[in-house]
C-alpha cells in the first residue's frame, strides 16, 4: 500500500504584461511615486552598467559582470527591504547596492581594482560583493539567525544565480534557514546561464523554486523581468519572515543579456536568437509601457531623467578616477585588527 | 584551587565567557544535550538554554558560514567542529571568507569567531580522527591559530580567543583531553594570543614544540640529565612569537623542533627559516626536526610509529648536541 504523505505545488507569479497590461488583483501596494522610483532605479542601473562596460573596454575598469536584462530582479527585490535589513550580494547587483546607499563612485573604484571601494558606509547594511559562487548564502542565514536570537525584527536577503543552486553551501544554507526558521529571503536570479552552462544542465528540477519544498519552506517562481511581481514576492516574503514564518526562496526567471563577464564571449555557446527573444521582454520597457498607460510617463520626464542620471554616473566616474592611488600600507592594515610584528617588518621592506 | 583536566578547564572557560558576555553563543554538532562527543560543552545548554547553546544539522560549512554571519551581526559564536578531519567541508568558508572579511570590507566588518576543534592522534581512532592540519590554517593571513597544551593555558587562551576581534582557530589536543590535570583558577584570567611560553629554562639546546607532543618532549628532557634543555611551548602558531624563539636560539645556539604534523612545509620548516633569516650566526649546529612522517596518518596499529616517540626525540636532541 502506498499512502500519499504530501502533495506539492509550485507557483509562478506574473503581474505585468508586455503591453502595460497588468493583473489588478495582484497589484502590490505601490504609490505612483514608488513606481517612478523603481523605474528610475532600473534606468540608473542600466546607465551604470553601460558606463562600466564602456570603461572596461577602454582599460579603465577590470573584469566586470553586466546586469543588463536583470534590472527588475535586482531592483524589485532590493526595493522591498527596509533600511535596517541586510543585503548580501553576489557580483551582479550593483543596482541594488546603489539603491541601498552605496556610493556609485566607490563601486567604480572597486571594479577598477581599488579595495577602498568596498568600504561600505556605516549606515548601509550591505555586505561586500562575494565572488565565490553561493558561499554568501550562509552569511545571510547567519545574520538572520543572529537577528532572531537578539529578537531584532530584521531580515536578510541574499542574491545568487542559477548555478549557485548546485553548490553545497546552497543546500546547507537553505537547510539551516529552514531548521531555525531564519528570517531570510533567498533571491535566485535564474538568468538561464552559468557562464556557458545552461540552466537545464545545473539540475533536473523543473524549477529552482521547488527546491525550497525539500527544506520545509515556500518557494515561488516569478517573472524576473516583471518588477511588480518581483517586488510583491519579495515584500510578501519579508513580511512573512518578520512575522516569524521563516524563509522563502524566490526564483526570478530572467535572462543575462550580455556575456557572463567582460572576459567571456557568449556567442561561443549560445544562440543569438535566444538573446533577441529575451530582449523583447526587457524589464525596463515592460514597466515603461505600464507607466505610459497610467500616465506616469512623459517624454519630458524621460529626457530630464536620463540627463540627470547620466550626469550622476559621469560625476561618479570622475570622482572615482580622481582618487589618488591607495597607500601601500592599505594592504597590511585590514588583515587583522592590529598588524602582526611580521607584517610590520614586511611593510618596512617596501617603505625602505 | 581545583585540579582540572583540559576538558574541564575549557568547559569552565566557556561557562565564564558566557556569563561575562551574553553575546557568546555555542553551536555545533551534538554540543547541546550531549555536551559534544568529548563532553567539552557538557551542561552548558542546561545553564544557558537552547538559544545560546544549540545543536546544528550535520554541516560543517554551514556551521562556520552561519557563524560568520552571526559574528558579523554582533554575536560571539564559539562553534565546534567535531574532529579536525571533518573541518575540511568548512575549509572553503574559513579561507574564502572568515580570513578575508575584515580586509574585503576595509575594516567595516570583522568576524570575532572562535572555531574549536580537537587536534592530533594517539587515541586509537578511525581514519580522519587523528590528523594535524594546523599549518593549513597557519598559512592563511587573517586567521589566528592557537593550540594549548595544558588545562591552565587552555582556559586563559580560550578567554583571549573569545574576546579577540579576529577569527581564531582553537585546536584542542585530544590525546591529553583527560590525561593531564593541574590547578586552574576559578577566577577569570587571560593568556595573550601570540605569546609562547618557556616551559623549561636551559642553556644547551632550544626545543620548540606545541600541542600534546610537548609532554613527550618534557619526558625526553627529563631522561637526559646531562643536557640543559630550554623548552618553548609555542601555544600560538599564528601570529608566531618570533622574539621568544630568536632570543632562546641566541642563548643556546642549538635547535630541535618537534611536532606531530608531517614535516613537509610544516611549522618546523617555517621556524627553521625564521632562525636562518634572523640568527644564523648564533647557530652551532644544523636545525633538526623530529616530526610525524610524510605519510597519511596510519590507523591505530601503526600510529605509534608515526607520532614522534620519546626515543626519537632523545635521538634528535643528541644529534644536535653532538654536532661539532
Amino acid at each position: 500500500m502506498f499512502k500519499n504523505l504530501k502533495k506539492f505545488e509550485v507557483n509562478r507569479l506574473e503581474i505585468l504584461g508586455l503591453k502595460g497590461n497588468y493583473d489588478k488583483k495582484l497589484m502590490p501596494k505601490l504609490s505612483n511615486k514608488d513606481i517612478k522610483k523603481l523605474y528610475e532605479a532600473m534606468i540608473l542601473t542600466r546607465i551604470f552598467d553601460r558606463k562600466a562596460l564602456n570603461l572596461q573596454r577602454q582599460g579603465r575598469l577590470g573584469t566586470y559582470a553586466s546586469m543588463d536584462g536583470q534590472e527588475a530582479s535586482i531592483i524589485g527585490s532590493a526595493y522591498a527591504l527596509k533600511k535596517e535589513d541586510w543585503l548580501f550580494p553576489c557580483f551582479r547587483e550593483n543596482g541594488a547596492l546603489i539603491l541601498r546607499g552605496q556610493p556609485m563612485n566607490e563601486l567604480f573604484m572597486y571594479w577598477g581594482g581599488d579595495e577602498r571601494g568596498m568600504n561600505i558606509p556605516k549606515n548601509v547594511n550591505n555586505f561586500p560583493i562575494s565572488i565565490p559562487v553561493g558561499t554568501q548564502i550562509l552569511h545571510a542565514v547567519g545574520v538572520a539567525m543572529a537577528a532572531k536570537i537578539k529578537k531584532h525584527k530584521i531580515c536578510s536577503l541574499v542574491y545568487f544565480g542559477d548555478g549557485a543552486t548546485s553548490e553545497g553551501d546552497f543546500h546547507e544554507g537553505l537547510n539551516m534557514a529552514g531548521v531555525y526558521k531564519a528570517p531570510v529571503v533567498f533571491i535566485c536570479q535564474n538568468n538561464q546561464w552559468a557562464i556557458s552552462v545552461p540552466r537545464e544542465k545545473q539540475t533536473a528540477s523543473e524549477t529552482l523554486a521547488q527546491k525550497a519544498i525539500a527544506y520545509g519552506f515556500n518557494g515561488i517562481q516569478v517573472d524576473g523581468n516583471d518588477i511588480l511581481a518581483v517586488y510583491k514576492a519579495t515584500k510578501d516574503a519579508l513580511d512573512n519572515a518578520r512575522k516569524g514564518k521563516g524563509p522563502t526562496l524566490i526564483e526570478c526567471h530572467t535572462y543575462r543579456i550580455n556575456d557572463h563577464t567582460t572576459s567571456d564571449d557568449a556567442k561561443k555557446y549560445r544562440d543569438v536568437k535566444e538573446v533577441e527573444e529575451w530582449k523583447k521582454k526587457d524589464p525596463i520597457v515592460k514597466l515603461w509601457n505600464f507607466m505610459k498607460k497610467k500616465k506616469l510617463w512623459t517624454r519630458k520626464y524621460e529626457t530630464k531623467l536620463i540627463a540627470k542620471l547620466t550626469k550622476n554616473v559621469e560625476d561618479a566616474v570622475k570622482k572615482a578616477e580622481s582618487m589618488p592611488k591607495p597607500k601601500v600600507d592599505d594592504m597590511f592594515k585590514f588583515v587583522y585588527k592590529n598588524m602582526t610584528e611580521r607584517q610590520k617588518k614586511e611593510l618596512s621592506e617596501i617603505n625602505g | 584551587m581545583a585540579k582540572l583536566n583540559l576538558v574541564e578547564a575549557i568547559n569552565l572557560g566557556l561557562k565564564q565567557e558566557m556569563k561575562r558576555d551574553k553575546n557568546v553563543i555555542i553551536l555545533g554538532e551534538d554540543v547541546g544535550k550531549d555536551g559534544g562527543v568529548f563532553r567539552v560543552t557538557d551542561g552548558l545548554q542546561k545553564i544557558f538554554g537552547e538559544k545560546r547553546v544549540f545543536d546544528t544539522p550535520l554541516c560543517e560549512s554551514g556551521i562556520v558560514g552561519t557563524s560568520i554571519g552571526m559574528a558579523v551581526y554582533g554575536l560571539r559564536p564559539v562553534c565546534e567542529i567535531q574532529f579536525e578531519g571533518f573541518i575540511m567541508p568548512a575549509f572553503d568558508q574559513i579561507i574564502t571568507h572568515l580570513a578575508r572579511i575584515r580586509n574585503r570590507s576595509r575594516g567595516r566588518f570583522n568576524v570575532p569567531l572562535v572555531i574549536r576543534c580537537p587536534h592530533g592522534g594517539g587515541i586509537r581512532a578511525l581514519e580522519h580522527h587523528s590528523d594535524c592540519p594546523e599549518v593549513l590554517f597557519s598559512h592563511i593571513p587573517g586567521l589566528k591559530v592557537v593550540i594549548p597544551s595544558t588545562p591552565y593555558d587552555a582556559k586563559g587562551l580560550l578567554a583571549s580567543a573569545i574576546m579577540d576581534e579576529d577569527p581564531v582557530i582553537f585546536f584542542e589536543p585530544k590525546k591529553i583531553y583527560r590525561s593531564i590535570k593541574e590547578e586552574v583558577p576559578e577566577k577569570e584570567y587571560t593568556i595573550p594570543i601570540g605569546k609562547a611560553k618557556i616551559l623549561q629554562k636551559g642553556n644547551d639546546i632550544t626545543i620548540i614544540s606545541y600541542g600534546a607532543i610537548i609532554h613527550k618532549v618534557k619526558e625526553a628532557c627529563d631522561k637526559i640529565n646531562d643536557i640543559s634543555c630550554e623548552i618553548i611551548d609555542l601555544r600560538t602558531l599564528s601570529p608566531l612569537d618570533e622574539e621568544t624563539i630568536i632570543e632562546s636560539v641566541k642563548k643556546t645556539g642549538r635547535v630541535l623542533i618537534v611536532h606531530e604534523a608531517p614535516k613537509m612545509f610544516g611549522v618546523g620548516a617555517e621556524i627553521s627559516a625564521l632562525i636562518n633569516e634572523n640568527v644564523l650566526t648564533s647557530l652551532e649546529a644544523p636545525i633538526e626536526r623530529v616530526t610525524g612522517f610524510d605519510v597519511v596518518v596510519p590507523l591505530p596499529k601503526l600510529e605509534d610509529y608515526h607520532i614522534p616517540s620519546i626515543g626519537r626525540i632523545i635521538n634528535g636532541i643528541k644529534k644536535v648536541i653532538n654536532f661539532s
